[in-house]
């Protein structure tokens, strides 16, 4: 399996300032060293509460904040470090779909010019190819050719995250950063979005890293998914095996709260205790020992390591030891 | 799908610019404004066409007609002075209209500028922030802290008279204004997600700048746009009037009021005066057309 994206140790943390002159009286963790890596034509979906550093951890791998710590490594060369005119050829191949569909479509333009737009950055195209490109990409997210002329207000949320889509397709990128792009939309909307999603997976073998707070949109959509609370991953492991034998009491108590469209069905709520602590001043040990039904002694002192209870399986959590190799 | 109808036709959308000109024109005064302010730009743009004299062609002026009455036919029969004479003998009416065209040139000329200036360093300022912010901040926020007058009375002290003179001096006044009010909004909209798609798409500063950020801070941009070319021609008329702005040999209306401030308390009003109102009639239609945009592109007044 090659790597396309590999992130060690990742860190972002930003300052709390106060004071006339601003000094940083304390850090916000909000990704707290997180590692992991997504392969050609895989999905990996990254789920977490809100707070817990999912699109910040997003947004520091497509380089639109910069990491405090850790590597980012583009396909064997790190690009952590890479300035403007470094990152452009990687940015080609790296590209987003935002979470807010009215945000992320620049008002003043037209659809065809934003779609344009990233061809008319990476390639010299003429007038009448672009538009031809357009064109292409329209259809390919589902939108009629004749929407070319429209404005982004004229289009429903659903059609201006297509349009978000195609403007992130235009320069064939090897992976798109998906920060919750569905969780502004209606759930009908929502499937649709998602198959368009897996269908330009399955036809251009893009990759997706899948930032999202719904379980059952990452479960559907993802190979692999990693699980963040409070700016650590807690659990990653492939899809099946995490919705059906969780080994993080996080994950666990997480997966119970899914309804389940059965009215019949009795299942077991874990119900957690408290909120979330503040990422300012993280707890010590292990960040949920705080809430954990099953926190012992040690997890108050001594931070879990990722450790690996099957192949391909990793937890961090004192309760769960290791596979004997 | 979304709760609210779709209109099944394109045309049935209203685009912005159709509801910003039928909120504006719901307002009746405001369409009075831009009326009289359409009629004074013709009239100053016409001038030369318009006006019974060529108030500059001093063989046209007659000195036996000097300080005559408004409605008093010129000696020779050849016309009469509709708002009488100056005490050159120069028809008043042709030395509004002319002045007319100086005043408001001099006033949108150096708005524009300023707002040229003022917008790309407010921009700047909010696309790259740190020190570059800074310092353009700072700048402003000092030369905000003097009286404009007083910025514009050393300057041309130093700089002397003329038009390309009086217009940097209003630039220098004005351009803070514009700064502040770009880079205001233009902080709102870098934080958009439109805004981190082009710099996920690595397009180059200027075009994110100029593409993406200065069309959506144009709406109260155009707002102070408008206020200000009032502010500058009240200006250059306060300037001109106190004798450092325009050369005698281009009289604007407040030259032309200031010829006339002697004779004001000897009974001959008309020569301060009618330059008086036509400069009050400019200032109030554009404050009119300015104020209504305001309303009209104010987000938070929306019906």
């Amino acid at each position: 399996m090659s790597a396309l994206l590999e992130v060690r140790d990742l860190r972002k943390h930003y300052p709390v300032r106060k004071g006339l002159l601003g000094r940083a009286v304390a850090k916000v963790h909000a990704v707290d060293g997180i590692s992991f890596s997504i392969a050609e034509r895989e999905t990996l979906g990254l789920v977490g509460e809100s707070g817990c550093g999912k699109s910040t951890a997003g947004k520091t791998i497509l380089r639109l904040v910069d990491p405090t710590a850790g590597t980012i490594e583009w396909r064997g060369s790190r690009i952590e470090g890479l300035g403007r005119a470094a990152m452009r050829p990687v940015r080609r191949e790296l590209q987003a779909v935002f979470q807010d569909p009215y945000s992320s479509l620049n008002p003043r333009l037209r659809a065809a010019d934003i779609v344009a737009e990233p061809l008319r950055n990476y390639e010299r195209l003429g007038a009448a190819r672009a538009r031809e490109q357009v064109a292409w990409l329209f259809e390919k997210v589902g939108l009629r050719p004749d929407q070319m002329v429209k404005y982004p207000h004229e289009f429903s949320g659903g059609q201006r995250q297509r349009l978000g889509i195609a403007r992130a397709l235009a320069v064939r990128p090897k992976l798109i950063v998906c920060d919750e792009p569905v969780s502004a939309l209606d759930v009908s909307v929502q499937a649709q979005v998602i198959n368009l999603l897996e269908d330009l997976q399955a036809e251009f073998g893009v990759s997706y890293l899948f930032v999202a707070h719904d379980l059952a949109v990452v479960e559907h959509i993802s190979h692999r998914v990693a699980v963040m609370y409070l700016g650590k991953i807690v659990e990653l492991t492939d899809k099946r095996t995490l919705f059906r034998d969780p080994q993080h009491p996080y994950t666990e108590a997480l997966l119970s709260a899914v309804p389940v469209p059965d009215p019949q069905a009795k299942k077991k709520r874990i119900i957690l205790q408290g909120d979330v602590p503040s990422p300012i001043t993280p707890p010590p040990g292990c960040r949920f020992h705080t809430r954990c039904p099953y926190a012992e002694e040690r997890c108050r002192r001594e931070e879990p390591a990722m450790t690996e209870v099957r192949p391909g399986h990793l937890v961090a959590c004192h309760l769960r030891t290791a596979v004997q190799p | 799908m979304s709760a609210a109808p779709v209109p099944a036709s394109a045309a049935a959308v209203e685009t912005p610019l159709q509801r910003i000109v039928a909120d504006f024109a719901a307002n009746r005064l405001a369409l009075a404004g831009l009326a009289l302010f359409a009629l004074i730009l013709a009239a100053a743009l016409l001038a030369p066409l318009v006006s019974p004299q060529n108030p500059y062609d001093l063989a046209q002026l007659d000195v036996m007609d000097s300080r005559l009455a408004p409605l008093a036919r010129a000696a020779d029969g050849r016309f009469t002075y509709w708002l009488g004479t100056d005490d050159q003998g120069r028809d008043m009416l042709s030395a509004i209209l002319y002045g007319l065209r100086i005043s408001v040139g001099v006033g949108v000329g150096a708005t524009l500028c300023a707002l040229a200036l003022g917008a790309a360093l407010g921009l700047a300022a909010a696309f790259f922030g740190g020190w570059l912010d800074s310092l353009v901040m700072r700048v402003a926020d000092i030369q905000l802290s003097f009286p404009a007058i007083l910025i514009a009375l050393v300057l041309l002290a130093v700089l002397g008279q003329g038009v390309d003179k009086i217009v940097l001096a209003l630039v220098a006044v004005q351009w803070a204004y514009y700064a502040r009010t770009v880079r205001g909004s233009a902080l709102v909209e870098r934080r958009k997600e439109y805004v981190e798609a082009a710099l996920c798409l690595a397009l180059p500063a200027r075009r994110i700048v100029f593409r993406h950020l200065l069309p959506n801070c144009l709406p109260p941009l155009i707002v102070v746009a408008t206020v200000q070319v009032a502010a500058a021609i009240t200006l250059e008329a306060t300037l001109s009037f106190l004798g450092l702005g325009l050369p005698i040999t281009e009289p604007s209306l407040g030259l032309l009021i200031a010829n006339g401030f002697t004779y004001l308390l000897s009974g001959k009003y008309w020569i301060s005066f009618f330059p008086g109102l036509a400069l009050l009639a400019t200032i109030v239609s554009i404050n009119l057309v300015g104020d209504q945009l305001r309303d009209v592109l104010n987000p938070r007044l929306q019906r």
